[in-house]
């Protein structure tokens, strides 16, 4: 099986280690992922200006590349950039006056694009698809008792329109960590806002949020947090030790992207995973799990 | 050849600013067949009417064509105007020269020939109308309620005080319905068995009044005043003629399941009546969860029961009985918590909805009335009621008001507040519709007199944590978040129409609404009949509607029935198609298409019986028969033809 693959920014930089475990599992699964050749940014946030056109021209262009590349499902690792693609082709595809405008701009692609040629697709998603039974098969490491909260964010889950699963109830990641045999811990906060860019000018909101997520995956009894998003990864990992500086009764939690907890079960090659990344470091509770 | 006058109508401006009355009439005088033609600014005034009337005897016409309007709108206006004059009603047509002309052309010059040739062909048609009369058909003086509620329970009373039988078919083993669940009722707090089941029992003594619970309506055919039901017995597995309701057998049953009635939150046995005022007061054995049908061992009941009334071998029963109206009340269902993701799903204990709520401040409910939540019986300090939960949301849920929330919560924050002193109640509200008599003052007193708190904005999320259910919303007149650490939630869920209705409506050949509400005839003016004549609508399986007016709209229904049966006789259109028996072989490909089932093959004389009654003209038959011998009346295919040739040469 062969998808098209768009990396965006993060995972180029900070995100390098979901880069990595993320190719190795698929590899693992039997899926190549093609990169995109010369691929744009994909606009980082959805434009929600409905008359600033300007805005969907660079993830069109991405999409337009992905058509002419012959791999029309598009694999977008990142959430950020899975929601702003996925988002652009439903605007294009729910006004045609608008798709011709953004037409006009792009003189550059000999490829007319219409929106249903291409679908761009989250890597939960496209697990499920390869089928739960054959990430079972690939699974060798058992371990016991270890439980996984698993935070969705919001870029998977709204709208609606564009979300993977129930947006105030979803399971996909609960079903890939039971496939995992792994345990899953339920908290009430999986689905909350991690505080996004507020990061940058109001630093307070994140590190407010970020305190509940946590202290509530903590409280249900979860070894690790799972994620997706580079984003979320950054607000709920790095700030844990800025919260612990200031209050040493917080209890941390150590957070994997996802596809790094499929990467230790599947015993690929640690190497991928470049823990230096980790501001919470995952590594003593995964030598006492067994996967180090 | 007949005289035809043709009359043609300006409607004010309407027609004669886009057709030249002056050119059509002028064109229509030298049409064969047309002895008059006169033009008139409105035809259906009174002065219009009688120069009609006026002309037919002067002119001395056999049939007349008025071009005018639509003939839904004026066409029985003029078919009685005519008649005052002793002309057959259905030799007076309509030609429609503003719908089908005037109104859907600009050009003066395109509207006025067509207006000619649509005047023209209807001549053709009046030429060969025949003198009909309305069939007659005679009224079955018998009604059929669907559902025993307080809607069915309310008409069956009310029909059968007017001196007519009643059929009450109620699928539950007893009747009450959903008031039988509930508390105490808004705006007088008088408690809801208590007002409801003498009712009930006034229909299990009546003697108009055969009630037939446990039952379902299987099939129906025929039509207003000649209805043909089949109804299904369910089988019971215990003969409730032997059986006296002394309830030994429910008491020994060894096995105990959630009770429907209370909601799950309590337990009812195999043998059961769904609540202990039942009527009628006699148990019922449920197949699934019966011990004896699971293992083959047990039948404790029947070994206990002192008239030997348990009988494992029962059937089905069917029924079948002749009515000349129903009334359709078959009341609501709650939707269910399940689809609410973002509060629980209905994973966590105590989040509830209403109804399950009114069995907890219930008197008989599975708490004695006392307010316990359900996951540990604790009483709840602080609790939470949500109001539009699936309701007026058309994005995720339904775009409709469920219109009782606003007082059933108001109303379960008082009762909670009287029975819990020190607990506080929180209502989440988008508005509040108090609109009812003695609604606003109740609201009021609720803030008031027990201190409820109101906040103004929707929850987004609710989950648990350790022994709290915790509630996430904002009060968007303070634009401040809230975070309630509650004890106990209560969700004004959304009422939707009872399981089952979407078939029936099939069934009975009446039209849902796009939410599965059935629909009236008018939403003004014919609240209580359906699309159907002879079915009549009742209760919130038209729309959600409270006590109050369910009672009103059941008493409607039922006074439309009374009416129905004051007839002597109802009068069937008699634009039907018979049977030229000299030309029909008795090929039978008429029955085939026939809708009503209206044709009947007659083997003695090997041709095709109809049955005028049941004929609704609309000409499938006609264009079947092979032979011609289908001919609708007043629609022949000779007219048809020379219609067609009117405009086409």
């Amino acid at each position: 099986m062969q998808v098209s693959y768009y990396p965006g920014c993060m995972l180029k930089t900070n995100a390098k280690n979901f880069e990595t475990s993320a190719l190795a599992v698929l590899d693992r699964l039997g899926v190549t992922a093609r990169e995109l050749e010369d691929w744009y940014c994909c606009g980082v946030c959805f434009s929600q200006a409905s008359d600033n056109l300007m805005q969907q021209i660079a993830p069109i262009r991405t999409l337009v590349k992905t058509k002419e590349s012959g791999n029309p499902q598009l694999l977008a690792l990142c959430t950020m950039c899975y929601n702003t693609l996925k988002r652009s082709i439903e605007f294009i595809k729910a006004d045609k006056d608008k798709l011709e405008t953004i037409q006009e701009f792009m003189d550059r692609e000999a490829t007319r694009f219409y929106g249903d040629e291409v679908d761009v697709i989250d890597i939960l998603s496209l697990i499920k698809q390869i089928g739960l039974d054959k990430l079972k098969e690939a699974i060798v490491k058992k371990v016991e008792d270890l439980k996984i909260a698993s935070y969705y964010g919001c870029m998977l889950l709204r709208p609606k329109e564009i979300a993977i699963d129930s947006p105030d109830d979803p399971n996909i990641m609960e079903e890939i960590i039971t496939a995992s045999g792994c345990e899953n811990v339920y908290f009430p906060f999986r689905t909350e806002c991690c505080g996004s860019y507020q990061i940058v000018n109001e630093p307070d909101i994140v590190t407010d949020r970020a305190k509940k997520i946590v202290d509530s995956a903590v409280k249900n009894g979860a070894d690790l947090m799972v994620m997706l998003c580079p984003l979320c990864y950054y607000n709920l990992d790095e700030v844990q030790t800025e919260i612990q500086k200031e209050d040493n009764t917080f209890q941390t939690i150590p957070v994997l992207y996802i596809t790094q907890l499929l990467a230790l079960l599947m015993g690929l090659d640690l190497d991928i995973h470049d823990f230096s990344l980790h501001s919470v470091d995952p590594r003593p509770v995964l030598k006492m799990k067994g996967l180090l | 050849m007949k005289r035809i006058g043709v009359f043609v109508c300006h409607c004010g401006i309407n027609i004669a600013e886009t057709v030249d009355i002056e050119a059509v009439v002028k064109d229509l005088k030298d049409y064969p067949g047309v002895a008059y033609v006169q033009d008139y600014k409105y035809m259906c005034s009174d002065p219009g009417q009688n120069m009609i009337k006026e002309k037919i005897k002067s002119e001395k016409l056999d049939g007349i064509v008025i071009a005018a309007c639509s003939p839904t709108l004026h066409e029985n206006t003029f078919r009685m105007t005519v008649k005052t004059v002793d002309m057959n009603p259905y030799n007076c047509e309509i030609a429609n020269i503003r719908e089908q002309c005037s109104w859907v052309h600009k050009d003066k010059n395109e509207a006025t020939p067509k207006a000619k040739l649509i005047i023209k062909s209807v001549v053709e048609k009046a030429l060969l109308d025949e003198e009909l009369e309305p069939v007659k058909v005679p009224v079955v003086r018998k009604a059929l309620v669907l559902g025993g509620g307080i809607a069915g329970i309310q008409a069956a009373l009310s029909i059968a005080n007017s001196g007519h039988e009643v059929i009450l078919v109620e699928r539950q083993s007893s009747i009450g319905g959903r008031m039988a669940q509930l508390s105490e009722t808004f705006p007088t707090l008088d408690c809801s068995q208590c007002i409801l089941t003498p009712k009930m029992v006034d229909v299990a003594q009546h003697e108009k009044i055969r009630l037939m619970t446990y039952s379902e309506l299987e099939d129906i055919s025929g039509f207003v005043g000649n209805f043909k039901v089949r109804i299904r017995q369910k089988t019971k597995y215990i003969d409730w003629d032997k059986c006296t309701g002394c309830g030994l057998c429910i008491e020994k049953c060894p096995k105990k399941v959630p009770s429907e009635f209370d909601q799950e939150l309590g337990k009812r046995k195999a043998v059961y009546t769904p609540f202990p005022q039942a009527v009628p007061n006699k148990p019922v054995i449920d197949h699934e969860n019966c011990t004896y049908f699971k293992t083959g061992k047990c039948k404790l009941c029947k070994m206990v029961c002192p008239f030997d009334a348990v009988d494992f071998d029962e059937t089905d029963k069917f029924v079948e009985e002749e009515v000349g109206a129903i009334v359709v009340a078959t009341g609501y269902d709650v939707y269910p918590v399940l689809n609410m993701d973002e509060y629980g799903s209905g994973k966590l204990p105590d989040v509830i909805d209403g109804l399950t709520f009114e069995r907890i401040l219930s008197s008989s409910g599975p708490t004695g009335g006392e307010v316990r939540r359900p996951s540990d019986g604790k009483v709840p300090k602080e609790i939470v009621f949500i109001k539009c939960v699936g309701s007026r949301d058309p994005e995720n849920h339904f775009p409709y008001c469920s219109k009782i929330c606003c007082m059933y919560t108001t109303k379960h924050a008082m009762l909670y507040k009287h029975r819990v002193h020190d607990g506080q109640p929180y209502i989440f509200y988008m508005d509040v519709r108090a609109g009812g008599k003695g609604y606003e003052e109740f609201y009021q007193r609720a803030q008031e007199e027990d201190n409820v708190i109101f906040l103004r904005g929707k929850v987004s999320k609710v989950y648990q944590d350790d022994d709290k259910v915790v509630v996430c919303g904002i009060d968007t007149l303070s634009g401040s978040n809230i975070e309630i650490r509650a004890d106990m939630v209560v969700l004004a869920m959304a009422i939707r129409p009872s399981k089952g209705v979407e078939e029936l409506a099939q069934l009975l050949k009446t039209a849902i609404d796009q939410n599965g509400f059935l629909t009236e005839a008018h939403p003004k003016l014919r609240p209580v009949e359906s699309l159907s004549a002879g079915i009549y609508l009742a209760g919130c399986a038209q729309a959600p509607k409270d006590i109050p007016d369910t009672v009103a709209q059941a008493s409607a229904a039922a006074s439309m029935v009374s009416n129905l049966f004051a007839q002597e006789y109802l009068l069937h259109e008699p634009i039907i198609t018979g049977v030229d028996e000299d030309l029909c072989s008795g090929c039978g490909l008429c029955i085939t298409v026939c809708p009503y089932d209206a044709r009947t093959l007659n083997r003695e004389k090997s041709i095709v019986d109809v049955n005028e009654i049941l004929c609704e003209a609309c000409g499938a038959c006609a264009a079947a028969c092979p032979s011609g011998a289908a001919q609708q009346r007043n629609f022949t295919d000779k007219q048809l033809s020379n219609m067609i040739k009117a405009i086409l040469i």
